[in-house]
């Protein structure tokens, strides 16, 4: 996030798009509520109808996969009606007319056929998020996972660029972030591009920077996305994984491929159950949980958190910093740590973000990264005064629509997401009676229109049949979803990631374009 | 800034400041049911009313805001026989089943009739009597054990924002309801426990795994392991177990956790944890060693680094772990391994 | 507008209607035509005449012949008589308690000669359906006079000086809550007016809806012209149905003639204003819990400050008066603060209406210059006690009051003598109770009333008037101790200086006050089991007096439970105690006062 919790709060105007904000992060979509009762604006876009739809000013229930189409359109009104922040353009981006030109054509009245929604309240919102003082743009899986994910994601940043809200206060472009330290594993360089603190691999400065802190020799060719990966091992270019806490066989697209994969590698699973991942390991590692080990989690809005170990492990569970370290010294890399603590003070000697971070100053209270020295506050808000690379850069992006749509064999949309009783892939949640009464198994949401064309009463069992694969699963008549579009939550097995497209990614991220699918259904006798 | 005198002692406060904040300033403590500074000021419960000299009745120091020149008493014997009567009314219409009220060492019941020796109601008459709801998955609502201070409805109306509590009634017959009388389970409610967080009584208790009383209990406070808003919490624990959470006023979470943090803690406690290290032997995973398990990986990543190179070792690590494990997920891939080939699912 | 010779005034308000005074328009208007007099002889159906008493009530002008409780009969009568042949039916025409003959004009009945009209002024005279008869009346002048010669500040200030305090209870100077509502900060303000009458036996501003609602709308205009607001809030409880058709006519009525809505009269001024009805909570009289009710909240009070002059609708500044107070605002713009100064005590300025009742001749409403006392009031205006019973004790202000005793009676009716006798003037509720009545019962029936409309909110009204009600339960049933009066006052205390809002801190009142004055009877029913004034059933028992029993058997065959033994004829009958369950249906048959109860 550009901004922190706290201040997307005090925005006039909120832009929530492609998140479900009180399912997945039940905390932040109650203090939103909050907000919109407080009298603050709220445009809602999203294919299913969620309960801050109900709170919404404007509500855009869009086609799937249309979002840059959408983004466009509002800043084509924008310009319109004259709302751009002209001094905030001319005096820090550059690109600005080329990106209007762009725009020129979206017309509401052009998007709302993409989008299939009213002309007029892509007019409204674009109306509501210009006129404010300050406006927000809060965002989540709904606008990355796709395959114009990242396209998505600079329309946004091109349409709080064009009003100024870019480093102030209440506003920003601020993705949630979907699990408790995806943000920390990024900062760690859990990606195979950059090194901690996004610094570049390919990079010869940083990567002599890190050869000197580690004492090795690097390599500076980027590595293999999970995606990359799974077709690799297909093609014998990868011969071993090792997989530390997840579970791709539910979380990762087209689990049939996911599968075969893990089963032609040697893997290696370190988790805390024996997962769907880790029936299939050749070696499991026993792992302990956050409740027993010492650390830090780094939320959504960049605040390094203290973990603190409250129970031991169970048998001879260890804290996974301790089995990397313990491998690593049997590699012959001498080098030990005592505690977490001790790691990260390395990780503050390497990362000039978090180089102000200490355990003893995050006794009390967490501190959002930049924080480059002891003294510095953190930094709640980023890009203050210029954007980070020095000018704000407007990327002019043309809408291109999903290749999984257009097949008259699976001519239906489906979208996938969490629910507010599950995370992920159950692995936690489903350990709990009362969670698993309250959501005990998978379920497709149908319009009732279409389930009465193809007779399907609510819970009836239905075949969802998608190219990669087929699923049995519940059907939840529900108006939640639009005729065409129907929803799977992605936490069961035999769910969503069967039917899910695992080779075609974004060309930015690699992200795979999860929320949008081509499929058909069939009542099952 | 605005003075006024606290039993005695003079405070310096600003505009707009409560009785209550005064107070606190110079370590007054002022007893509270029903007060909470996230709530809009509502006064229920009486039970911090103060006397101000001046003033036609008692004032709450809760809500009324001090004023400049304002002489206030905290304990003063009106003030302390009012709220005794407060005390007397309450215990007069709550049951004193103290022994076995899993509330016991967290009530503020318990500990204000202490504070002001009350021990028993000086009033017979009518008590009132609920039958207990126990439609939700994670909590019952005792409405006879209620004091109705409103606290569960504000928290659920004014900071959850979920609207699934509400008043009911009037006068004598008023409870804490759902709309229509529903029951719990048919509301709106989001099963967050928040409002059972701030209940000042047993009227909102946790189902409970396992027996724990709160003095046996140690607290630690640590960040939320789901998704990722970082809200903090304490984990309460006997015995090597966690036995409940309860929310923290963190810097993201006001205070606030949701029904994932709150409540679906089992898995650390879970039967099922791996224990030992598993070695596929024979298509079958069996236990092994750690060293066993250590030395056959070790064995396989230079085996592979030999005949395929080092970039033929993939890794995913995790956006659950640690900062730190990833920290050593990576260096280990790129240090020792040899290979940028590390990955997470921050798409997935 | 035509002229006629005779008017025939019919009420039309709620008491009336109720007893069939529309059929008594419909009819008057077909003998007229019968007779052919519709030309010359016009029917107006009117608001209240205040003697709710002798309702249904007809006025016939020129002569203002007051005819009461007037059956669909009698019109064919006055119509012929009185109309046609100009005689006035003296038979049909009231007849003041204690007067030999009825009256021949309204102008020289006791109930109206100490009565001074200004808030009811249009009550029973206009048509309230009629924008014209209310404009015949100085109707919407005050607002044009504020509009076109008055600044916002000058209105206030009249107000001010006025010296007119708030009618709906509290008796806050109305001018000093204008001046605070126009001074607060913010770019929406509102007026409301609370027509959420809930005390039983209150009706003065049903009457000033049902019989003037656009002095209401006029008032609510002027005071939204003075405070800055554009909208406007009336609060009326739903069990108004004819107030709120009423006051809705006078509202369309308005805006159809460019009295309400945008740029009024032309002078660029816009205000508007929309009814809000009210579920029948006691409590939503409360000014916090009537905003919330407004806002769609449950009704229930929040903790001032803020003031709704600061925070009120919506959190935006919001005057807040009641029907009564408002009925007096275009009267003091029009004849000056000065005038309305000149009515009443140093203190309380202008007149109050009170709903009299209970033990009383003369029920109904009546407006008298403050400083009236209390004896003038019940004796003059409210013509006695009926049935030559001796006056025992006045409760003012609703069910909140206290109970005011004989000594008391030359006591000048203002605010704070009301407060300084332990009662209040709440929003004009009057009660007569004669020696029939025993106190520690009166107060127990008016927690009763209390104890259910608490709101449930905080603490010591919740749980502490119940409490209360219990301990005066034990003591009406003989089961009290001395101690449980000094506990009940105790308890009372705190309630009233601990309790959230006006209702809390005022429900005791009853109980305080009958204590205060009428502790002897709280003794005699802990210490000697008795109730004096014989109401207690608990208390009471049923005696045969042998000297004057005639053995007749006649109580015997009417007990219910067959507790009385005797032999016809022969022995004097008994009544066995034990099992008597204090009916009083022996004392009732027995033909010869021969059982008496104590």
């Amino acid at each position: 996030m550009t901004n922190s919790i706290a201040d997307i709060q005090t925005a006039d105007t909120m832009f929530i798009t492609g998140s479900n904000t009180t399912e997945n992060h039940p905390v932040i979509g109650a203090q939103l509520k909050g907000a919109v009762k407080a009298g603050k604006k709220l445009i809602v876009a999203d294919p299913r109808e969620i309960e801050m739809a109900e709170y919404a000013d404007v509500f855009l229930k869009i086609k799937p996969g249309t979002s840059v189409a959408l983004h466009n359109a509002m800043m084509n009104v924008i310009i319109q009606e004259g709302l751009e922040d002209k001094a905030y353009i001319q005096n820090t981006t550059e690109g600005y007319e080329e990106m209007k030109k762009l725009v020129e054509k979206y017309t509401p009245e052009y998007v709302s056929e993409i989008c299939e929604v009213d002309a007029e309240d892509i007019r409204l919102a674009a109306i509501l998020y210009g006129e404010a003082r300050t406006a927000t743009i809060i965002y989540c899986m709904g606008i990355t996972q796709h395959v114009t994910g990242t396209e998505s994601v600079m329309t946004l940043a091109d349409m709080a660029m064009l009003t100024g809200n870019l480093g102030k206060a209440g506003g920003g472009v601020n993705p949630l972030r979907g699990q408790n330290n995806v943000q920390g594993a990024c900062d760690m360089g859990a990606l195979p591009n950059v090194f901690t603190g996004y610094q570049k691999v390919t990079d010869a400065t940083i990567v002599k920077k890190f050869e000197d802190a580690w004492g090795v020799k690097l390599s500076d060719q980027p590595g293999l996305t999970i995606t990359d990966t799974v077709a690799a091992i297909d093609d014998d270019r990868v011969k071993m994984l090792y997989v530390f806490g997840e579970n791709p066989m539910i979380s990762d697209p087209d689990t049939h491929h996911v599968e075969k994969a893990l089963k032609k590698a040697f893997v290696v699973v370190q988790d805390l159950f024996l997962t769907e991942t880790a029936e299939l390991a050749d070696v499991v590692l026993p792992a302990a949980a956050y409740a027993e080990k010492d650390g830090t989690f780094v939320n959504t809005e960049r605040r390094v958190q203290r973990v603190r170990k409250a129970v031991n492990a169970p048998g001879e569970a260890k804290p996974d910093w301790m089995i990397f370290m313990e491998i690593m010294n049997r590699l012959g890399y001498e080098k030990k740590y005592s505690s977490a603590e001790e790691v990260f003070e390395e990780i503050r000697q390497v990362t000039p973000q978090y180089a102000g971070i200490s355990y003893q100053r995050l006794e009390n209270a967490g501190i959002a990264w930049p924080c480059p020295t002891e003294e510095h506050p953190g930094t709640p808000i980023l890009h203050i005064g210029k954007p980070a690379r020095g000018v704000g850069l407007f990327k002019a992006i043309e809408f291109a629509e999903s290749g999984e749509l257009g097949d008259p064999e699976y001519p239906l949309v489906l979208t996938t997401g969490r629910i507010l009783y599950q995370y992920h892939t159950r692995s936690m949640t489903g350990k709990t009676e009362g969670i698993n009464n309250l959501a005990p198994e998978s379920y497709i949401e149908i319009n009732p229109k279409l389930a009465a064309k193809k007779g399907i009463k609510d819970g009836d069992m239905i075949k969802v049949k998608s190219r990669r694969g087929e699923v049995k699963i519940k059907a939840k008549v529900t108006e939640r979803v639009e005729e065409n579009v129907l929803f799977i939550p992605f936490h069961w097995s035999e769910g969503a990631n069967v039917l899910t497209n695992g080779e075609e990614f974004d060309q930015f991220s690699k992200i795979p374009g999860l929320k949008v699918t081509g499929i058909n259904i069939e009542k099952l006798a | 800034m605005i003075t006024l005198k606290i039993n005695g002692f003079e405070v310096q406060v600003e505009r707009g400041a409560t009785i209550l904040q005064a107070a606190e300033k110079v370590g007054i403590k002022i007893p509270m049911f029903c007060y909470d500074e996230r709530f809009k000021p509502h006064g229920s419960c009486r039970i911090c009313v103060v006397e101000v000299e001046g003033a036609r009745s008692l004032m709450t120091a809760c809500c009324i805001p001090a004023a400049d020149g304002m002489v206030v008493q905290t304990e003063s014997e009106v003030v302390v026989e009012a709220r005794k009567e407060i005390l007397d009314l309450i215990l007069a219409n709550h049951p004193l089943d103290c022994l076995t009220c899993e509330q016991a060492g967290r009530c503020t019941l318990q500990d204000l009739c202490y504070q002001y020796d009350i021990e028993e109601t000086s009033y017979e008459g009518a008590r009132k009597s609920y039958e207990k709801d126990v439609s939700n998955e994670f909590y019952t609502a005792d409405q006879t054990k209620c004091i109705l201070c409103g606290k569960c409805v504000y928290m659920c109306s004014q900071v959850q924002n979920t609207d699934a509590l509400c008043f009911v009634d009037r006068g004598f017959e008023t409870h804490i309801g759902t709309p229509f009388e529903q029951g719990i389970a048919e509301s709106t409610c989001v099963s967050c426990g928040n409002c059972v967080s701030v209940c000042p009584v047993g009227a909102l208790m946790p189902k409970r795994r396992e027996k724990y009383r709160y003095w046996e209990v140690e607290k630690v406070q640590t960040t939320c392991a789901y998704c990722g808003v970082g809200c903090q919490m304490e984990l309460l624990v006997k015995d090597n177990r966690i036995v409940e959470v309860l929310p923290v006023k963190g810097h993201c979470n006001e205070g606030l956790l949701c029904v994932k943090g709150r409540f679906s803690f089992d898995f650390v406690n879970h039967r099922d944890r791996l224990k030992k290290p598993l070695i596929r032997k024979n298509g079958e995973l069996e236990e092994a060693t750690w060293d066993e398990a250590y030395d056959l990986i070790v064995s396989k990543i230079n085996e592979i680094k030999e005949s395929d190179g080092p970039d033929a070792i993939s890794a995913f690590s995790s956006a659950r772990g640690l900062t730190e494990d990833n920290y050593l997920m990576t260096k280990m891939m790129r240090a020792v391994v040899g290979t940028n080939n590390v990955d997470h699912c921050a798409r997935l | 507008m035509e002229l006629y010779r005779s008017h025939v005034l019919v009420c039309g308000s709620t008491g009336c209607v109720s007893s069939d005074s529309l059929k008594i328009i419909d009819l008057f208007n077909k003998e007229l035509e019968k007779h052919g007099l519709e030309k010359e002889i016009k029917v107006v159906q009117t608001g209240c005449f205040g003697l709710c008493e002798a309702g249904p009530i007809v006025i016939v002008y020129p002569e203002g012949s007051f005819y009461s409780q007037v059956k669909l009969d009698d019109v064919p009568r006055i119509t012929e008589e009185h109309l046609l042949k100009g005689l006035i039916v003296h038979d049909l025409t009231y007849k003041e308690p204690g007067k030999k003959e009825a009256s021949d004009s309204i102008d020289d009945m006791g109930f109206y000669k100490k009565q001074q009209r200004v808030a009811l002024r249009n009550c029973g005279v206009i048509d309230p359906e009629i924008l014209k008869e209310y404009i015949a009346y100085d109707g919407y002048a005050a607002l044009a006079k504020v509009l076109t010669k008055m600044s916002p500040e000058e209105v206030v200030e009249t107000i001010k000086a006025s010296g007119l305090r708030g009618r709906g209870g509290g008796g806050f100077p109305t001018g000093l809550k204008w001046e605070f509502t126009s001074k607060a900060e913010g770019d929406v303000k509102y007026v409301a007016c609370n027509a959420d009458e809930g005390d039983p036996g209150a009706f003065m501003d049903r009457s000033v809806l049902e019989g003037d609602p656009h002095t209401l709308v006029e008032s609510m205009t002027i005071a939204a012209y003075a405070v800055g607001a554009n909208y406007g809030f009336v609060y009326v409880r739903a069990e108004y149905p004819i107030a709120v058709k009423r006051l809705q006519i006078a509202i369309d009525q308005a805006r159809e003639n460019d009295l309400l809505g945008e740029d009024i009269l032309g002078s660029g001024f816009s205000f508007d204003m929309e009814i809000r009805e009210g579920a029948g909570a006691f409590v939503c009289g409360e000014e916090t819990a009537l905003i919330q009710s407004i806002e769609g909240r449950r009704g229930m009070p929040k903790v001032r400050p803020p003031f709704p002059a600061n925070k009120g609708i919506f959190d935006k500044p919001t005057l807040l008066n009641n029907v009564e107070t408002f009925a007096n605002i275009n009267q003091i713009i029009l004849k000056g603060a000065d005038w309305f100064a000149g009515i009443g005590t140093e203190k309380s300025k202008g007149t109050k209406v009170f709903a009299l009742g209970g033990k009383i001749n003369n029920t109904g409403l009546l407006e008298i210059p403050m400083g009236t006392t209390l004896q003038e009031t019940i004796f003059e205006v409210g013509g006695g006690i009926p049935n030559g019973k001796a006056f025992k004790a006045v409760q003012t202000g609703g069910p909140s009051g206290g109970c005011i005793p004989a000594e008391h009676l030359d006591t000048p009716i203002d605010y704070e003598n009301l407060i300084a006798l332990g009662s209040m003037m709440g929003s004009g509720g009057m009660i007569v109770m004669d020696e029939d009545n025993c106190m520690v019962d009166v107060a127990r029936f008016f927690l009763d009333f209390t104890e259910e409309e608490s709101c449930g909110k905080c603490t010591p009204c919740r749980e502490g008037i119940k409490r209360m009600h219990e301990l005066l339960d034990k003591i009406t049933e003989g089961k009290g101790k001395l101690q449980d009066v000094d506990k009940l006052e105790t308890l009372a205390k705190t309630i009233k200086k601990a309790s959230l809002c006006g209702l809390g801190q005022t429900a005791p009142n009853p109980v305080l006050s009958t204590i205060r004055y009428f502790r002897y009877e709280y003794e005699a029913h802990v210490n000697e089991k008795m109730c004096p004034a014989g109401v207690c059933q608990a208390l009471l028992q049923f005696l045969v007096i042998p000297e004057k029993c005639k053995k007749c058997g006649i109580c015997a065959a009417k007990c219910p439970v067959n507790c009385i033994s005797g032999v016809k004829g022969k022995e004097v009958y008994l009544i066995d105690q034990a099992k008597c369950i204090k009916c009083g249906a022996c004392l009732e048959a027995c033909p010869f006062d021969a059982i008496k109860k104590g």
